[in-house]
């Protein structure tokens, strides 16, 4: 009498072959019939009922408003906090806002996050010129709004807006990702009350 | 790993180079910047102590002259030694550079030339590395004053 030989597996590979071809056949049968399509969206209500009259100011505000891409230009512990604002926990999605973008040809919401330096100025200022209009700028924490406990620094710049027009400030060291979720939410507020069939008045 | 007693060492650089080269004060090792470069090869070709490894170069402002400071670690026989290179002169600070002795001083000697204005002699390619070119002055010493200030 042959002494079988350990098995390692619960089925062996004859077995499992076996039990595969048993479903993909059992599956065959049973899947004979066309699944009907669905086409109930073909009954839509008729035109009238799904137009709207606005003004293109309103139209272009919502559309600009709620679907805001904000490149990253993070430089330092700031943007630790600027990426958990960004992730699950508090989820800058919610606001339309989940793409960040690496390139600012596609941005117009720039969040700088972090210290700048006197040698990096040049490039912020090159990102900045490179986004297309209209563009907005969120100037993250206090490096951002006066230098923070780097003011007076041979190397830091004393605040953003010695190099870029800055629309919110968002003081804190580092601000909580709730003070930069209502820093963007007071952008959307700015961005309502803009008028882009107009040209925008200086001052 | 072990720190080396720093009279020992004296007495072996004594032995080697003479009294004039090195000096053992308050438990530290301190080297003349003239003879510091063949003193460094010593330190790394001996075979009793083999620092085949700079951990750091760093200079110190003392507002009446400068140091560096040389941490030397010895990865085969395990053992640590840091000595002291004064330098007298404040306002052409030179020393000569260790870099031909170990590769890891470039970049360091590079930061000190730039934010303390310490000239290394010898050094292959000594320029500012932090800063820009044109920034004026040396940020790091004690007596620098801001633009903005």
């Amino acid at each position: 009498m042959a002494i079988e030989p350990p098995r390692n597996f619960a089925y062996s590979d004859i077995e499992l072959d076996a039990r595969e071809g048993e479903i993909v056949e059992s599956f065959l049968k049973s899947h004979q019939t066309a699944i009907p399509d669905p086409i109930d969206w073909l009954n839509a209500p008729p035109l009238a009922s799904n137009v709207l009259l606005t003004s293109v100011d309103k139209v272009v505000n919502w559309s600009r408003h709620y679907s805001m891409w904000p490149v990253t230009f993070g430089l330092a512990c700031c943007a630790i906090e600027m990426m958990c604002t960004a992730a699950s926990r508090f989820d800058l999605a919610r606001f339309g806002m989940e793409i960040f973008r690496a390139s600012p040809r596609q941005a117009d919401l720039m969040i700088v996050a972090g210290t700048l330096t006197w040698k990096m100025a040049p490039w912020l200022k090159r990102i900045y010129d490179q986004m297309p209009d209209p563009k907005w700028v969120l100037a993250m924490g206090s490096c951002g709004t006066s230098g923070g406990i780097f003011k007076g620094s041979y190397s830091v710049v004393p605040g953003f807006n010695k190099i870029v027009p800055i629309d919110v400030y968002v003081p804190g060291c580092p601000p909580r990702p709730e003070a930069l979720l209502q820093a963007i939410l007071d952008i959307h507020a700015k961005v309502d009350k803009m008028s882009p069939t107009r040209r925008a008045v200086e001052g | 790993m072990l720190d080396l007693d720093c009279i020992a060492v004296h007495e072996r650089l004594k032995d080697k180079f003479g009294e004039g080269a090195s000096a053992a004060d308050n438990g530290r090792l301190s080297v003349k910047p003239d003879r510091l470069t063949e003193v460094a090869a010593f330190l790394r070709d001996d075979p009793e102590f083999n620092f085949d490894y700079l951990n750091s170069v760093t200079g110190v402002d003392h507002k009446t002259h400068f140091s560096l400071i040389y941490r030397l670690t010895s990865l085969s026989r395990k053992q640590r030694l840091d000595f002291r290179v004064d330098l007298t002169d404040h306002d052409k600070p030179t020393a000569p550079s260790v870099t031909p002795v170990w590769r890891g001083a470039d970049l360091q000697e590079r930061e000190i030339y730039d934010l303390m204005g310490i000239e290394f002699t010898g050094h292959p390619n000594l320029k500012r590395i932090l800063l820009w070119d044109g920034f004026p002055g040396y940020p790091l010493r004690k007596d620098w004053v801001d633009r903005d200030a």
